[in-house]
């Protein structure tokens, strides 16, 4: 059973009030407390390491997969292994999430493994959520790591969101896309106080006519830290473009550092970077709408990071 | 009723207006002059956007002089921006509800965006970026200030970047505010279309007031005025000093 605060939690990361519909794993303070597979959907636990095995068959469509952790428990260290393996020709979406509350004195924190292996013309679409909270001194932290195959045909579509409350979150990407993949990830920051964040991305689009798109949109504010790499290697003819669109507040530092680099003169790859504070004339415009400097300033943001 | 009394503004040391003095009632005033004639900066003067380095701005009997853009904004000031600005993320509707107020309808907003030409189905759940035309962006800048209805507003070159929406019925948003709202229009333009339906001109030179009246007695003589000073390279190109 979960309390108040873990119900909450669970609502934050994966807009859940109560169990969902369709295969789902949750995982509290370190434990697996409620699992569900269903006929196309098949959860096993790990024997070897902490986490779970995801088998989706071939040519399931429209069913969602819910895995939502979450940290309660001051000063837990949760490590965890998760493996999708997607078949081919499916349509699914995983929505996946991590809520820390806090409010000890120990930091806690959670590194999540996920490594999905995403069959020939099989159609993905990843959600993911993080999420911190409690006013304990300990830290919240967070390091998920992703890894992505991707074979002939398949597409992923990937959604990042680190809104509030994460004090340090290293984020690593990497992907492997093969003949005609496609993958879009959009990342979305929002950094305040002392928090840190750093995102690396990697692709090897390695297999002629795949396709990759990494935006990340950030705003950092306070003191926070953050810091954004993305690497394209161009193996094959194929299409790269990364974009990352940083609002920088009060005394916050974001680094950029974009790398291409190509071994196929078939190969296009872009990069896009820019780093700057709110524009004036997006305040006045909504000033003269009737909002404070202040709410006009929350209205920017809250574009921004949609 | 809008009052400036004596408002100048200087940028360092140069005088962009000077001196400017009006009355402004429940009327259609057309703004007309030169570029770098001071128009839009009045009308920044008049939105709080720019503070005056002399003068007074009195609103209904009270003194804005000091009042920040929000608080004229609420007091019933709107202004349509020459250069729509645009926003990452933000949508159509976003903007179109901020001007409207949380307690308008949909329908609402549908009569506004049909008025400039657009089909609010198709227009709500855009990004107002750089995906939309320049043309549309303006339509959807007027659209604003109509949605706001507010007893004041202002409009700065509005026919520009127009497309393929006429000029007809950007006149006719005109003359249908003007009746609905019973408040003061401001609208800079260089369009003698425009000026043609305005209550009064006032054609603003070198940051002064050179005219200010009623359309039948002003329009002639800018009309006059302009036939007697063609363009210094025409005029010599045909052999004019």
């Amino acid at each position: 059973m979960l309390d108040l605060i873990e119900k909450n939690l669970l609502r934050e990361v994966a807009d859940l009030d109560g169990l969902p519909a369709g295969a789902y794993n949750i995982r509290a303070n370190g434990k697996s407390v409620s699992r569900q597979s269903t006929a196309n959907v098949e959860i096993v636990s790990k024997e070897d390491k902490p986490g779970i095995d995801i088998y989706i068959k071939p040519g399931t469509k429209n069913e969602s997969l819910h895995i939502p952790v979450i940290l309660s428990e001051s000063g837990l260290k949760d490590l965890v292994y998760n493996d999708f393996h997607i078949g081919e020709d499916c349509d699914v979406v995983i929505i996946a999430g991590c809520g820390i509350h806090n409010c000890g004195g120990g930091d806690s924190v959670h590194d999540g493994i996920h490594t999905f292996y995403v069959g020939k013309n099989a159609k993905l679409r990843y959600i993911e959520k993080h999420f911190g909270e409690g006013d304990g001194t300990g830290k919240r932290l967070m390091n998920p790591t992703t890894n992505i195959y991707l074979e002939e045909g398949a597409t992923m579509e990937m959604e990042a969101t680190q809104i509030a409350g994460v004090d340090d979150a290293i984020r690593v990407t990497k992907a492997v896309q093969a003949a005609g993949s496609t993958l879009e990830i959009k990342e979305k920051v929002l950094t305040t106080g002392d928090q840190r964040a750093e995102s690396r991305f990697t692709a090897d689009l390695n297999g002629e006519g795949c396709s990759c798109d990494i935006v990340s949109h950030t705003v950092a504010r306070g003191n926070s830290y953050q810091f954004f790499s993305s690497v394209l290697n161009g193996n094959a003819p194929c299409a790269g473009h990364t974009a990352c669109d940083s609002i920088i507040m009060d005394q916050a530092k974001v680094v950029a550092s974009p790398q291409l680099s190509a071994a196929s003169q078939d190969a296009s790859l872009i990069h896009e970077a820019a780093i700057g504070k709110i524009a004036g004339d997006q305040l006045i415009k909504l000033m003269t709408l009737g909002l404070t400097e202040q709410e006009a300033e929350e209205q920017v943001i809250a574009g921004f990071l949609r | 009723m809008l009052t400036l009394q004596s408002i100048s503004y200087d940028v360092e040391d140069k005088e962009i207006v000077r001196d400017v003095s009006l009355e402004l009632g429940d009327e259609f005033v057309a703004v007309t002059g030169p570029n770098g004639g001071g128009k839009s900066t009045l009308a920044k003067l008049i939105a709080g956007i720019l503070k005056p380095t002399s003068g007074r701005i009195i609103w209904n009997g009270t003194d804005i002089t000091e009042a920040s853009i929000t608080d004229r904004a609420n007091m019933g000031i709107s202004y349509a921006f020459q250069q729509p600005v645009q926003f990452k993320g933000l949508r159509v509707r976003d903007l179109m509800t901020l001007a409207a107020g949380k307690d308008a309808k949909f329908t609402d907003a549908c009569d506004v965006l049909s008025e400039v030409g657009l089909c609010a189905r198709d227009y709500m759940d855009r990004d107002l970026d750089g995906s939309l035309s320049g043309g549309e962006l303006k339509r959807i800048e007027i659209a604003m200030v109509l949605a706001r209805k507010t007893k004041f507003s202002i409009f700065d070159e509005p026919e520009a970047g127009i497309d393929l929406w006429s000029f007809q019925n950007l006149t006719r948003v005109f003359e249908k505010m003007e009746e609905q709202l019973h408040g003061g229009i401001l609208v800079i333009s260089h369009q003698e279309r425009i000026l043609n339906i305005a209550d009064k001109i006032l054609y603003l030179k070198d940051g002064h007031v050179e005219r200010f009246g009623r359309r039948q007695e002003v329009l002639p003589l800018l009309i006059g005025s302009a036939e007697q000073t063609p363009c210094p390279v025409i005029q010599k190109k045909m052999g004019g000093d």
